[in-house]
C-alpha cells in the first residue's frame, strides 16, 4: 500500500517553529522551517540533522514551502537553507517573500546586535536564502518537478499567508499553515476548495475555544478609545510592527473617517512604514472592502495616522499611538507608557498576549505599582485594558475547513497536546475521519488508497458503453478490454489492438469435453435428437444444424461420433472458446444429463 | 418543391407591392426592397462556401421580419437547413428559426412539425440542442395547445439520453417550461410522455455533468412555478444534492429545498441516525442554514436569502440560529452579549472594566460540546461576520423578515442588528439600520443598546444619521435615563452637523410624544429650572433649545400635569414656537393661559369639511356669474382667487386644489382684462403702447397653463382638457393681438393656419369631451370652423373676437386629489457671508440638498439652473443615483452642481434654483386619451405639437456667493 509519511520536527503537540517533513509518493517536501520564540539555545531551530545524517539536504529534499512570514514559521530558513546547506527551491508568496526579509534582518538585529551572539546567520545570508525563493499567485498550480506539484489557497491570517496543497499523482496533502476563518478589517477569510485530500495537516492554536464574534470585540476597542479620546486623554496601543497593527490601524482609521474625529494618531516608524508601502501593494491580498475601494483610496494610505516622533508624546490634548514593541517590555511602547501612566485619563490597550514577566503582563494581572531599572517605582493610574485580537481560526473554523475540503486523513500540528486531544476527538467523531497528532520527532504513516488513473480507447468505450443498460455514474459498470502498461503509462485498450501493437498472433484458447451418450440410433439421427433436445431448451440462442451433422449453438460446437468400440454409445464432442466458458459448461452439464427419452 | 417556393416567392413580393396602394404611409420605407425571403433566398443560392452561407445569415438575422413574411423565411432556411453539410450553418439557421418564431403577431405552429423532423437526422449535439431551444420558443409561444406541447416534450424525452451535456440541459429545460401541469391533462392524454414529468425530471438530479444536475434542478423549479405541485420524495433527493461538489448545482437544490419546505411545511420526517422524527420546514430550516457557511459566496448569498422566507419554522429552531456557545480552554465563556446584558440587570452599568472580566467561568464537560451542529445553530451568527457584504445584507434582510413576523425572535436579534451598525460597509450598516426601524414595534432598546446604536449618530455620512433619526422615531425606550442619553447625544449630533436640524427635531417630537412619561422627571433639568432661584432665559434661536422644547411639548400633549413645571418664558416660547414650527409643535391645554386659547376642536375632521365646502362654494359663485356686469365679474373672480389662496396656505391639505383652481381663475380673469381693453374699439395701429398688457395677459395665460397642467399631480384628462382649451383662447388672442398690431397680410396667413391646424388636433385630441364644452370657445369655433377655412385672416380674427367675446366660461371640475409639486432648497442656505472662492477656469462643486414633493418622475424632469450675475444660466442635469426616495410623494434630491467662471473683480452672488422640465409629447393629456384616438392623430399632429418643451421654475431662488479669483502665474 502507498503511504504518507509525516514527522514534525517542529509543532509537533507545539506552538513555535513549524517545521514538518512530508514524503508522499516518493517525494519529501518541507513544510515551514520555523523558530521557537522562547528558546535562546540549539532548541530554537528545528533539528535539521534528523534529515539526514550525511548526506545533502538537497539531494533528500525535493522543496520546501513557507506558509507565511511570522517568525515561527520561517524563522530558521536563513540557518537552514545557507548554513546547513540547501540549494533547492523554496517556495511562498508574493507578500511573504517581500516582508519576510525584512523580519530576518530584525531577527537578526536583535539577537546578533543586542544580544550579542555569535554565530549566527548574517544579512549576506539572508539575501542569498531569499535569491533561493519562487514565488507563487494564489491558486496557480506549480509543478515543482514532473510529479509534484504545489497550489496555495488563501489563508487570512496575516498578507500573504497561505495554505498549501502538494499532490504527487492521485496522494495529496493540504498544508494550512496559520489561518483564520472570520474575516477581520483588513483581510478576507481562508478557503479552500473541495479537494479532497489524503491528508489535512491542520494548525489547532485554538482547538479548545469558540469565540465571540469579531463585532463585539471592535465595538469596544472603538468605544473605549473614542471615550478616552473625548476625555481628552491619551490612548496607548502597544502592538508589533506586522499583522495586528494594520487591522488596528484600519479599524481606527475607517472610524475617525465615519466619526468626523479630529484627535491625531500616530504611528511609531521603523519596521511600520516599511510593511505598510507593501500592505498598499498586495491589495488582491486583502479583503473585499479594501480590494473593492482602492480605485478611490487605498485604505493604507491613512489619512488620520501619522508618523510618531518622541516630542509627540508629550503633546498637550488627546492622542492614540501605537508603539512597537507589543508586550511593554522595552522600546518605545516603554517610554510613551512611563510618561503617560500618573494620569488617569489616560488608557493603555493591549490588544494581544504577554509573556510572562514583561511589564504588560504585569499590568494586566492588576500590579498597579511597577518597580522600573533604578530602584523606581512607578504607579500606574491610567486604565489597562485588555482586547484579544487574534487571528487563528478558532475550533469551529478548524471544522469548517475539514468541512470545506473533506480530507480522508487529518493531522493536527501547532497547538498544545491537551487541546488537540479534544479536537482530535472531535474530528473523529463528526467527520468519521482517523485523525493524528504526532509529538516532534514522531513519524506518522498514513495508508492511502489512491485510484489510479488509466486511459480507454475511444472506440472501446463507446462499444463497451452500448452494451447493457444507460450508463449510471453511481455504479460501477464492467467492462473487458486489455491493460496495456508501456512507458509508464496505463491504457486499456481492445484486445484486437493490443495484440496488433503488441505484434502478437493471436491464439486460440479452446476447451473439448466428450459426452457419452447412450444411443443406439445413427450418428446422424443422435445429432438431429441433440439438436432437437437444445433448440428446445435454448430458445435464446441461434442453434443451428450444419450439414456435415455437426451442431453449433452460438460459437460452440457439438459433433456426436460412434464410439469406436461400443456402437451403441455416441461420443458427444463438445468445443468452445475460452470466451464462451459459461456457455459451453452450461451445454455440457446439460448434456451430460442425458437426452430426453424421444417418442420418436 | 423548389418550383413550390420560388413561387411563395413571387407571392410574397407582389402582395407586399400591393400593400404599396393602400397602406401608403407605413411602409413607405420598406417600398423599393424585395421582399425578405426572395433575397435571401437567392443568397443563400449565391452562396458557394459555408463561409459565405454564414456570413449571409448573419447580415440577415440583423434586420426585422414583418410578421407576414416570416414563415416564408423560415420554409426557405429548411430547406436550405436540409442541404447543408457544415454544422456552423445548420446551427445559425436553428437558431435564426427560433428567433423568428419569437416574431410578435406569427403563430409558430405551422412549422412546428418541420421543426421536429429536423431533430431526427441531426448528428451534431451542438446543432442538436440548438433545435430543441427552437422548440422551446415554439413551444412558449403557444400555450393553448397541449397536444402540441405534449408533442415536444415527447420529443425531448427522447433526447434526454444523449451524450452531449448540452442537449440534455436544453431537453429538461424544455420539459420544464412546457411539461403538463395538470394531472387530469396527463391522463388524457395517454402517450409515454404523459408519465410522470417529475419522475422524468427527478432521475437527472443524479446525472453525472454538473450542468444537467443543475438544469434538472431548473425544470423542477420551473414546474413548480407554473404551478405543478412538487410530491415530497424529491425531498430526501434534493438534500442530497446540497452536499454537490458544483456551486450552481448546490444554488439551485437550496432553491428546491426551500420550495418543499413551502409546499409541505408540516409534513414529518425523520432525522438520519436517530429514531426522532421533526417537521419537514424545521428539518428543511436546519439544511438551509448549513449552507449559510457553504464554502461558495453564491450558495451563502441565496440560503442566506432564502432563511427569510420560511416563517413558519418553529421558534425553537428560529431561535437556535443566533445561538453560538463560546469557550475558551474547555471552559464555558460567557458572550459580550450575555454580559453586557447581566451588567445591565445587575444594575450596574457601565463598570469599571478589568482583565479577567471575560474570563471563562464553569468548565464544560468535552462529550457535550457539538462543535458542527447538524441543526440552525449560529447561521446567523456566521451570516452577519461573513466576508462578502452580499452575504451579510442577505442575512440582515432574512433576519428582518423573521424578527417581523416573531417578536420573541426580534428581542433576541437585536443585540446583532446593533452589532451591524459598525459594519465596514455603509450599505450593510444602512440596511441593519432600516431593519431595526421595521421591527421596532416589537422591541425596547436596552441602554446599553441604545448607547451602542446612538454612537452611529455620529457617523458623517447623512444617509445614515437620517435612517438613524427614523430609527428612534419609532423606537421604544425603556428609562429615562435612555430619553436622556438620547437627548444628549442627539444635540451633540446637532452641534457637529447643523444641517441635520430639521431631522432632528423631528425624531424629538416623536420620541417626546412615544415617551411622555419618561421625559415627565427630566423637564426641570432640560429646561433648567430651578425651584427658587430664576434662571436665565435661554436664547430662542438656539436650534439645541428648541430642540429640547419640541420633545418637552410633544411629551406635554400627553401628560397634562407637565405644563406645571414650565417657568414663565417657556409658555411664551411655546406660543411662538406653535405658530413659527406648527408641524412639530402640537396644540397644547394650558390651563389659566389666555394666550394660549385652545382652539381645538375635540375632533378634527369635521374641520375639514366646512373648508371644502368653502372652495366648493367660492367656485359655485364664480361658475354662475354670467349675467354680472365686467365690472362685476372682475372684482368676485379677484375676491375668489385671494380667498383661495388665503385657503391654500390655511389648510395644507387643500393647498394643491386651491392653488390650482386659483390659477384658473387667473388665466379667465387675464383674459376678460385683456377682452375689455379699450384697444379693440380703436383702429389697431394706434395703440400700439396699449396692446401690451394684453399681448403681456395671453403669454401669461400660456405659461400659466403649463403650469397647471405639468405641476401638478393628480390631474385628470378632464382637468387637461380645460387647461387646453384655456391655452387655445390664449393662442386665439395672441393671434388677434398680433392681427390688430401688424401692417401686412402676409404674416397673418401663416399664423391663421397653425392656429386653425392646432383647432383641429385639439378637436382629435378631445373629442370625447367635446359634449362636455357646450357653449365654450371651441364649441362655437368648431361650428364656424368650415367657414374658418376658406375665409381670409382679418375675416378669421374677426370671428375669433366675436367668439372669444362671446363664448362661456368653462367650469373646471375639481379632481379627488391634487397636489401641487413643491420644492425646497435645503442647502445651499443662502445665507453664508463669505463668498466660495475658487480659481477662475477651474471647477467648484457646489452641494446641494433639496427636498420634492409630489414630483412624478423626478429623474427626468428636475433640472438644477445656476444663474450668473452676467445673465448667463446654465441648466444642470442631475444624476438619476441622485434622486432618494424617502417616501410616497417625497423625493430628496442631493447632488453637486459644478460652477465655473471667468475671473471677478469682486464676489458676487449667483442664484440656484430648480425647475422642473415639460415636453408636451409627454403630455398627460396624450396619455390619458383613448388609444385609438392617439393612433389616428399621431401622423398627422402638426409638428409643434410634439416639440414644445420648457421649464418652470418651482422652488425659491437661492442666491450663492462665490468669488472667482484670477489665476496666479
Amino acid at each position: 500500500m502507498p503511504e504518507i509519511k509525516v514527522t514534525p520536527l517542529g509543532a509537533g503537540q507545539d506552538v513555535g517553529r513549524s517545521c514538518i517533513l512530508v514524503s508522499i509518493a516518493g517525494k519529501n517536501v518541507m513544510l515551514d522551517c520555523g523558530m521557537h520564540m522562547g528558546y535562546n539555545d540549539d532548541r530554537r531551530f528545528p533539528d535539521f540533522s534528523y534529515i539526514t545524517q550525511n548526506g545533502r539536504l538537497t539531494d533528500f529534499l525535493d522543496c520546501v514551502i513557507i506558509s507565511h512570514f511570522h517568525l515561527d514559521h520561517c524563522g530558521a530558513l536563513p540557518y537552514f537553507s545557507e548554513m546547513v546547506g540547501y540549494d533547492g527551491p523554496i517556495y511562498m508568496t508574493h507578500p511573504t517573500k517581500a516582508i519576510c526579509p525584512i523580519l530576518l534582518e530584525d531577527y537578526r538585529k536583535i539577537t546578533v546586535d543586542k544580544k550579542g551572539e555569535t554565530n549566527f546567520f548574517t544579512s549576506q545570508m539572508i539575501k542569498d536564502c531569499m535569491k533561493k525563493v519562487v514565488a507563487v499567485h494564489l491558486h496557480q498550480t506549480v509543478q515543482v518537478d514532473e510529479e509534484l506539484e504545489i497550489k496555495a489557497y488563501y489563508a487570512g491570517h496575516v498578507l500573504g499567508a497561505a495554505m498549501f496543497q502538494i499532490k504527487v499523482g492521485c496522494e495529496s496533502v493540504v498544508y494550512t499553515g496559520d489561518y483564520n476563518m472570520t474575516p477581520d478589517r483588513h483581510l478576507g477569510a481562508a478557503w479552500v476548495d473541495k479537494c479532497r485530500p489524503d491528508l489535512l495537516i491542520t494548525e489547532s492554536t485554538y482547538a479548545t475555544t469558540i469565540r465571540d464574534s469579531k463585532r463585539c470585540r471592535e465595538r469596544d476597542f472603538l468605544k473605549k478609545v473614542h471615550e478616552t479620546v473625548e476625555r481628552g486623554g491619551k490612548v496607548l496601543i502597544p502592538v508589533f510592527a506586522l499583522g495586528r497593527a494594520q487591522e488596528l490601524c484600519i479599524l481606527l482609521e475607517t472610524f475617525w473617517e465615519r466619526m468626523n474625529l479630529k484627535a491625531p494618531i500616530y504611528f511609531s516608524t521603523g519596521l511600520t512604514e516599511k510593511a505598510n508601502h507593501y500592505y498598499k501593494l498586495f491589495i488582491t491580498w486583502t479583503n473585499q472592502k479594501i480590494r473593492k475601494t482602492f480605485v478611490q483610496r487605498n485604505m493604507f494610505e491613512f489619512k488620520h495616522i501619522k508618523a510618531f516622533d518622541r516630542a509627540f508624546a508629550d503633546n498637550p490634548g488627546p492622542m492614540v499611538v501605537f508603539a512597537t514593541p507589543g508586550m511593554l517590555h522595552a522600546g518605545q511602547s516603554l517610554q510613551i507608557f512611563r510618561k503617560w501612566a500618573g494620569n488617569e485619563k489616560n488608557m493603555v490597550i493591549m490588544p494581544g498576549y504577554c509573556v510572562q514577566g514583561t511589564v504588560g503582563h504585569k499590568i494586566l494581572s492588576g500590579q498597579r505599582k511597577l518597580e522600573m531599572e533604578g530602584r523606581q517605582i512607578l504607579e500606574v493610574k491610567m486604565q489597562v485594558e485588555y482586547m484579544s485580537f487574534s487571528a487563528h481560526a478558532d475550533a469551529k473554523g478548524i471544522m469548517q475547513l475539514i468541512r470545506q475540503a473533506e480530507p480522508r486523513n487529518v493531522l493536527l500540528v501547532h497547538g498544545e497536546a491537551k487541546k488537540m486531544e479534544f479536537l482530535k476527538q472531535k474530528i473523529e467523531q463528526e467527520f468519521h475521519v482517523s485523525c493524528y497528532m504526532p509529538a516532534n520527532g514522531e513519524t506518522t504513516t498514513i495508508l492511502t488508497n489512491p485510484s489510479i488513473p488509466v486511459d480507454i480507447s475511444l472506440g472501446l468505450l463507446k462499444r463497451e458503453a452500448a452494451i447493457g443498460p444507460v450508463p449510471d455514474a453511481k455504479k460501477p459498470k464492467l467492462m473487458h478490454g486489455t491493460l496495456l502498461m508501456k512507458d509508464n503509462s496505463f491504457r486499456l485498450v481492445s484486445p484486437e489492438q493490443a495484440l496488433k501493437e503488441l505484434g502478437l498472433a493471436e491464439h486460440q484458447l479452446r476447451f473439448t469435453c466428450r459426452v457419452h451418450i447412450q444411443d443406439p440410433r445413427k450418428e446422424h439421427e443422435t445429432g438431429l435428437r441433440v439438436y432437437n433436445h437444445l433448440k428446445g431448451v435454448l430458445k435464446d440462442y441461434s442453434v443451428q444444424h450444419l450439414p456435415d451433422g455437426s451442431i453449433t449453438v452460438e460459437s460452440i460446437l457439438i459433433q456426436a461420433t460412434a464410439h469406436s468400440e461400443d456402437q451403441g454409445t455416441k461420443v458427444l464432442l463438445v468445443s468452445w472458446t475460452y470466451q464462451d466458458e459459461e456457455l459451453g459448461s452450461y451445454l455440457t452439464s446439460l448434456l451430460k444429463k442425458g437426452l430426453p427419452q424421444s417418442t420418436a | 418543391m423548389a418550383a413550390h417556393l420560388k413561387k411563395r416567392v413571387y407571392e410574397e413580393f407582389t402582395k407586399v407591392v400591393q400593400q404599396q396602394h393602400d397602406d401608403l404611409s407605413t411602409k413607405k420605407l420598406r417600398l423599393t426592397k424585395p421582399s425578405k425571403s426572395a433575397a435571401l433566398h437567392v443568397d443563400l443560392c449565391k452562396a458557394t462556401s459555408p463561409a459565405d452561407a454564414l456570413q449571409y445569415l448573419l447580415q440577415f438575422a440583423r434586420k426585422p421580419v414583418e410578421v407576414e413574411s416570416v414563415e416564408g423565411v423560415v420554409r426557405i432556411l429548411l430547406e436550405h437547413y436540409y442541404k447543408e453539410n457544415d454544422a456552423s450553418v445548420r446551427l445559425k439557421i436553428a437558431s435564426l428559426l427560433g428567433l423568428l418564431s419569437k416574431t410578435a403577431g406569427f403563430s409558430p405552429d405551422c412549422i412546428m412539425d418541420d421543426a421536429i423532423n429536423t431533430l431526427q437526422n441531426e448528428k451534431s449535439h451542438q446543432v442538436l440542442a440548438q433545435l430543441l431551444d427552437t422548440l422551446l420558443v415554439i413551444g412558449t409561444k403557444l400555450p393553448e395547445n397541449p397536444s402540441v406541447r405534449m408533442r415536444l416534450v415527447e420529443v425531448a424525452c427522447k433526447h434526454l439520453t444523449d451524450s452531449s451535456h448540452g442537449v440534455r440541459n436544453k431537453c429538461l429545460q424544455l420539459i420544464g417550461c412546457l411539461g403538463p401541469v395538470e394531472k387530469g391533462a396527463a391522463k388524457e392524454v395517454e402517450s409515454q410522455a404523459a408519465k410522470d414529468v417529475q419522475k422524468i425530471i427527478g432521475d437527472h438530479f443524479n446525472d453525472q455533468d454538473p450542468r444537467v444536475r443543475t438544469a434538472a434542478i431548473k425544470a423542477m423549479l420551473q414546474l413548480h412555478e407554473r404551478g405543478l405541485k412538487l410530491q415530497q420524495a424529491i425531498y430526501s433527493q434534493a438534500c442530497k444534492l446540497l452536499a454537490d461538489d458544483y456551486e450552481q448545482v448546490r444554488s439551485a437544490a437550496v432553491q428546491l429545498i426551500w420550495v418543499l419546505s413551502q409546499l409541505y411545511p408540516e409534513s414529518i420526517v425523520p432525522i438520519p441516525s436517530s429514531n426522532e422524527e421533526i417537521r419537514l420546514v424545521d428539518d428543511a430550516f436546519g439544511k438551509i442554514c448549513h449552507m449559510v457557511s457553504d464554502g461558495s459566496w453564491v450558495v451563502r448569498v441565496q440560503a442566506a436569502k432564502l432563511l427569510g422566507s420560511m416563517q413558519q419554522v418553529s421558534s425553537h429552531f428560529l431561535e437556535q440560529t443566533l445561538d453560538k456557545k463560546l469557550m475558551s480552554d474547555l471552559r464555558r465563556k460567557r458572550t459580550a452579549h450575555e454580559r453586557a446584558k447581566e451588567l445591565y440587570s445587575s444594575g450596574e452599568f457601565s463598570s469599571g472594566r478589568k482583565w479577567g472580566d471575560d474570563a471563562p467561568k464553569e468548565e464544560i464537560d468535552t462529550g457535550a460540546v457539538n462543535l458542527i451542529e447538524s441543526g440552525a445553530c449560529g447561521a446567523f451568527v456566521h451570516g452577519l461576520e461573513d466576508e462578502m457584504y452580499e452575504v451579510r445584507i442577505a442575512a440582515v434582510e432574512a433576519l428582518c423578515m423573521l424578527a417581523q413576523s416573531s417578536p420573541s425572535f426580534a428581542e433576541k436579534c437585536l443585540d446583532f442588528l446593533v452589532d451591524m451598525f459598525n459594519d465596514e460597509i455603509e450599505e450593510v450598516r444602512l440596511q441593519s439600520i432600516h431593519t431595526m426601524r421595521k421591527i421596532s414595534n416589537n422591541i425596547t432598546l436596552r441602554e446599553d443598546q441604545l448607547d451602542t446604536v446612538l454612537a452611529v449618530l455620529e457617523d458623517s455620512s447623512r444617509d445614515i444619521r437620517e435612517a438613524l433619526h427614523e430609527l428612534l422615531c419609532c423606537t421604544n425606550v425603556s428609562t429615562k435615563e435612555g430619553i436622556h442619553l438620547a437627548l444628549v447625544e442627539l444635540l451633540k449630533n446637532l452641534t457637529k452637523y447643523p444641517t441635520d436640524r430639521e431631522s432632528i427635531w423631528k425624531c424629538l417630537k416623536f420620541l417626546g410624544s412615544r415617551h411622555p412619561t419618561l421625559v415627565l422627571p427630566l423637564v426641570p433639568e432640560l429646561l433648567s429650572t430651578h425651584p427658587f432661584f430664576d434662571t436665565p432665559e435661554p436664547d430662542m434661536d438656539d436650534p439645541a433649545y428648541i430642540a429640547v422644547l419640541v420633545l418637552i411639548f410633544n411629551a406635554a400633549k400627553s401628560c397634562p400635569t407637565m405644563p406645571a413645571l414650565f417657568s414663565d418664558h417657556t409658555f411664551r416660547h411655546y406660543a411662538y414656537l406653535r405658530d413659527s414650527l406648527s408641524h412639530l409643535v402640537p396644540p397644547l391645554r394650558l390651563p389659566g393661559r389666555k394666550l394660549v386659547s385652545s382652539p381645538v376642536s375635540p375632533s378634527i375632521t369635521p374641520h375639514e369639511d366646512p373648508s371644502q365646502q368653502f372652495l366648493h362654494q367660492s367656485l359655485e359663485r364664480v361658475y354662475n356669474l354670467q349675467h354680472l356686469d365686467p365690472q362685476g365679474i372682475q372684482e368676485l373672480l379677484e375676491f375668489t382667487i385671494r380667498d383661495l389662496q388665503r385657503l391654500g396656505e390655511l389648510q395644507s391639505e387643500l393647498a394643491g386644489m386651491a392653488d390650482f383652481t386659483a390659477t384658473y381663475l387667473q388665466c379667465q380673469l387675464l383674459l376678460i382684462k385683456a377682452l375689455q381693453e379699450k384697444l379693440w374699439n380703436v383702429a389697431a395701429p394706434l395703440y400700439l403702447k396699449q396692446n401690451a398688457l394684453a399681448s403681456a395677459a395671453a403669454k401669461q395665460i400660456l405659461e400659466e397653463t403649463y403650469k397647471m397642467e405639468f405641476m401638478y399631480s393628480g390631474v385628470e384628462s378632464r382637468q387637461v382638457v380645460i387647461i387646453h382649451h384655456m391655452r387655445l383662447q390664449a393662442k386665439a388672442l395672441q393671434l388677434i393681438v398680433t392681427a390688430r398690431t401688424t401692417r401686412g397680410v402676409e404674416p397673418l396667413f401663416g399664423m391663421c393656419e397653425k392656429f386653425l391646424q392646432e383647432v383641429d388636433s385639439f378637436q382629435r385630441c378631445f373629442i370625447s369631451e367635446l359634449p362636455h364644452m357646450q357653449g365654450s370657445f371651441v364649441d362655437k369655433l368648431l361650428d364656424l370652423m368650415p367657414r374658418l377655412v376658406t375665409s381670409k385672416p382679418s375675416e378669421v380674427v374677426k370671428i375669433l373676437q366675436t367668439t372669444l367675446r362671446q363664448s362661456t366660461f368653462l367650469h373646471l371640475p375639481l379632481p379627488e386629489q391634487l397636489h401641487r409639486a413643491t420644492a425646497n432648497i435645503i442647502e445651499p442656505t443662502g445665507e453664508s457671508d463669505n463668498p466660495l472662492r475658487f480659481t477662475s477656469g477651474l471647477v467648484v462643486a457646489l452641494d446641494v440638498d433639496a427636498t420634492l414633493e409630489h414630483v412624478q418622475d423626478p429623474q427626468g424632469t428636475v433640472k438644477v439652473q445656476v444663474l450668473y450675475p452676467d445673465g448667463q444660466a446654465q441648466l444642470i442635469h442631475p444624476k438619476p443615483a441622485d434622486f432618494r426616495n424617502p417616501g410616497p410623494g417625497r423625493h430628496r434630491l442631493i447632488t453637486q452642481v459644478y460652477l465655473s467662471h471667468t475671473a471677478w473683480t469682486e464676489p458676487c452672488q449667483i442664484e440656484v434654483r430648480l425647475l422642473l422640465a415639460y415636453n408636451s409629447n409627454r403630455s398627460k393629456a396624450s396619455t390619458r386619451i383613448p388609444k385609438s384616438a392617439w393612433n389616428e392623430s399621431l401622423e398627422a399632429l402638426p409638428p409643434f405639437e410634439n416639440g414644445i418643451e420648457g421649464t418652470i421654475p418651482f422652488s425659491k431662488p437661492v442666491k450663492v456667493y462665490i468669488m472667482p479669483k484670477p489665476a496666479r502665474r
